[in-house]
């Protein structure tokens, strides 16, 4: 089977910062990777250099068989990589089917205006923002406005979702509403790369695992492989919460 | 929603630019058909400004350079060239649109203050080269003579045909303003205002769609410029170029709301009727531009989203009807 994404030796650098080092590896279609590791381990700087936010210094990103390093962020989106962020980003002044709108219009389709308002409301019902579709975005309270990042990436309809830490800040409850989430949208087709400190969630969710730590891949393997690992505990080591969670996950 | 409530938020502004024009006609008096050019010419950049600053959340304190640049171009061609108004004006529509391409290329990088200072250095730049361009007349202009206006039947003709077209240029601009809003082209560009750099993360190509929101931005005022000068029947550097007037549009745009088709024609009225009552004001006379700078600040402290955007903020029924 022919990776879906494929990161080939990639390397950034932020001034005298090495963020992140020959970080390599393939994800095949229709599964969900999990990316873990200490905060400023380099995760979310990965995301960046995949989607064209900051491109790698050196290495290769190939999305679908074709190579989108250094494409900006807006070329990338429309070849069909959508993704969430870590610390929420919505169009405040507009509404929240608008911004999901934004997704639809700009994403891998290209929809005019009334068939992204189509597959906005078909989006919002399933994400559970049907009610607040008319609301500002800036009004919706953290666990809405992280809702609404995966709406507009969802209305992008792309074929590979990179979701930053969704789960951060929810309660319990919400927290197994969006496993659940996040499970049916694999369901549907759209492979899934997740960053996630949610131990139990992304133990439980995800096919393979890559452990990241100060910018390099420590250790992949399954889900059960990577909690075994001596390398991953030690890394964790530092944050004692952290290594508790990978223990109670097994 | 049906294609007709899309439309309901033209009505308003264009039964205000109606009763604009029938004013002095009704009254019967020359001097109201003056004051209503000037208002007239003041929504039309008013409300082109606002594509740039209300719908893309970009600050330019150096719009009139456009009214300006096409003021000369077009001035040129009608004085040096025997052009006739109408091509002239085209041309001078044409050339601040392609001054704003060019412009947009080079500073849309700029984010911020950054570019609202860039927009003051390129009015004040293209001001001094003008200045010194002896094509264009240098330090004191050019003028008209008098028997171009024979062509349309006389001045007085003259007047009132330049009249009628400021009237059909507020109406493309307020036209052009409410289909870039209710477009997905203006989606993208609000994307962009929100927050530029999640706007391209979710695929808004938002270098080519400020350069094209600026560029349409442009064009208006150029042809605004075109018509007022040829109107003026006399063209110099300080009268093309008041960076004064820049900032008035932008009180203009900010005190009605900006991003809404319908604040910037109300604050342009209520502007320009301020500047009225100021002009003619013994006390306020000498002061009118610090009025428009404490009133910039007034308006950025206590009602940052203007009038407009208050009543809707304020009132969710209006929202239909006051976009
Ligand atoms: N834009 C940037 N400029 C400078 N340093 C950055 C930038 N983005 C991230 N970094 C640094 O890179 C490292 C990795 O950060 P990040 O990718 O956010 O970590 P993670 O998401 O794993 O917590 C951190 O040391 C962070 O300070
Ligand atoms: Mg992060």
């Amino acid at each position: 089977m022919t990776a879906l994404l494929s990161i080939q030796g990639v390397s950034r650098r932020f001034g005298g910062l090495q963020a992140l080092t020959d970080v390599t590896f393939d994800l095949p279609p229709n599964q969900i990777l999990g990316l873990i590791g200490p905060n400023g381990a380099g995760k979310t700087t990965l995301f960046n250099a995949i989607n064209g936010v900051f491109p790698p210094n050196e290495g290769r990103v190939m999305f679908r068989g074709k190579d989108i390093t250094g494409l900006p962020p807006y070329e990338v989106a429309r070849l069909g990589m959508a993704r969430t962020h870590q610390i929420v980003q919505p169009l405040n002044e507009l509404t929240v089917r608008d911004n999901v709108m934004v997704g639809a219009c700009f994403g891998r389709h290209n929809h005019g205006l009334a068939e992204a308002r189509r597959v906005a409301d078909e989006v919002m019902a399933r994400v559970g923002l049907a009610p607040r579709a008319d609301l500002l975005a800036g009004s919706l309270n953290v666990a809405q406005k992280k809702r609404l990042e995966l709406a507009r990436a969802l209305a992008a309809q792309p074929h590979l979702l990179l979701l930053d830490e969704v789960l951060a800040g929810l309660n319990p409850t919400e927290i197994a509403e969006m496993v659940q989430t996040v499970r049916k949208i694999r369901d549907q087709g759209i492979t899934i790369l997740m960053i996630e400190h949610v131990m139990h969630a992304v133990m439980n969710l995800s096919d393979f695992i890559i452990v990241l730590d100060f910018g390099q891949v420590i250790a992949r393997g399954t889900p059960k492989e990577v909690a075994e690992s001596p390398k991953v505990i030690e890394a964790y080591f530092g944050d004692p919460k952290l290594a508790e969670q990978l223990k109670l996950s097994d | 929603m049906s294609n007709w409530r899309r439309h309901t938020s033209l009505i308003l502004p264009v039964v205000v630019v109606a009763a604009l024009v029938l004013w002095p006609a009704v009254t019967g008096k020359a001097a109201n058909r003056e004051s209503a050019f000037t208002i007239l010419k003041a929504v039309a950049l008013a409300s082109s400004l606002n594509i740039l600053l209300g719908y893309t959340g970009y600050v330019s304190f150096g719009h009139i350079v456009f009214y300006g640049f096409g003021g000369y171009v077009g001035f040129y061609l009608l004085s040096a060239q025997s052009w006739s108004l109408w091509p002239a004006m085209a041309a001078g529509g044409l050339a601040a649109g392609l001054l704003a391409f060019l412009l947009g290329k080079a500073i849309l990088r700029l984010r911020g203050a950054y570019f609202a200072l860039a927009t003051i250095g390129i009015n004040e730049a293209l001001k001094a080269f003008i200045n010194n361009f002896e094509l264009f007349g240098g330090p004191t202009g050019m003028t008209l003579n008098f028997r171009v206006y024979q062509a349309y039947g006389g001045a007085a003709k003259a007047l009132e045909m330049s009249f009628i077209l400021v009237a059909a240029l507020t109406l493309v601009a307020i036209v052009v303003s409410h289909v870039v809003r209710t477009s997905k082209f203006g989606l993208g560009l609000q994307a962009i205002r929100e927050n530029e750099d999640a706007a391209e993360i979710m695929g808004v190509a938002a270098p080519n769609a400020k350069t094209w929101a600026y560029v349409l931005s442009a064009i208006v005022p150029g042809m605004v410029g075109a018509l007022f000068f040829f109107k003026n029947g006399n063209i110099e550097p300080h009268d093309a170029f008041p960076l004064h007037a820049s900032i008035e549009l932008l009180v203009m745009v900010m005190l009605g709301g900006q991003g809404t088709v319908l604040g910037p024609i109300l604050g342009a009225f209520a502007y320009q009727g301020m500047r009225g009552y100021l002009v003619t004001s013994d006390f306020f006379k000498d002061i009118q531009l610090s009025v428009s700078g404490v009133l910039l600040l007034l308006i950025v402290l206590f009602i940052p989203a203007g009038a407009i955007g208050l009543l809707r903020r304020r009132i969710t029924p209006l929202r239909g009807v006051l976009a």
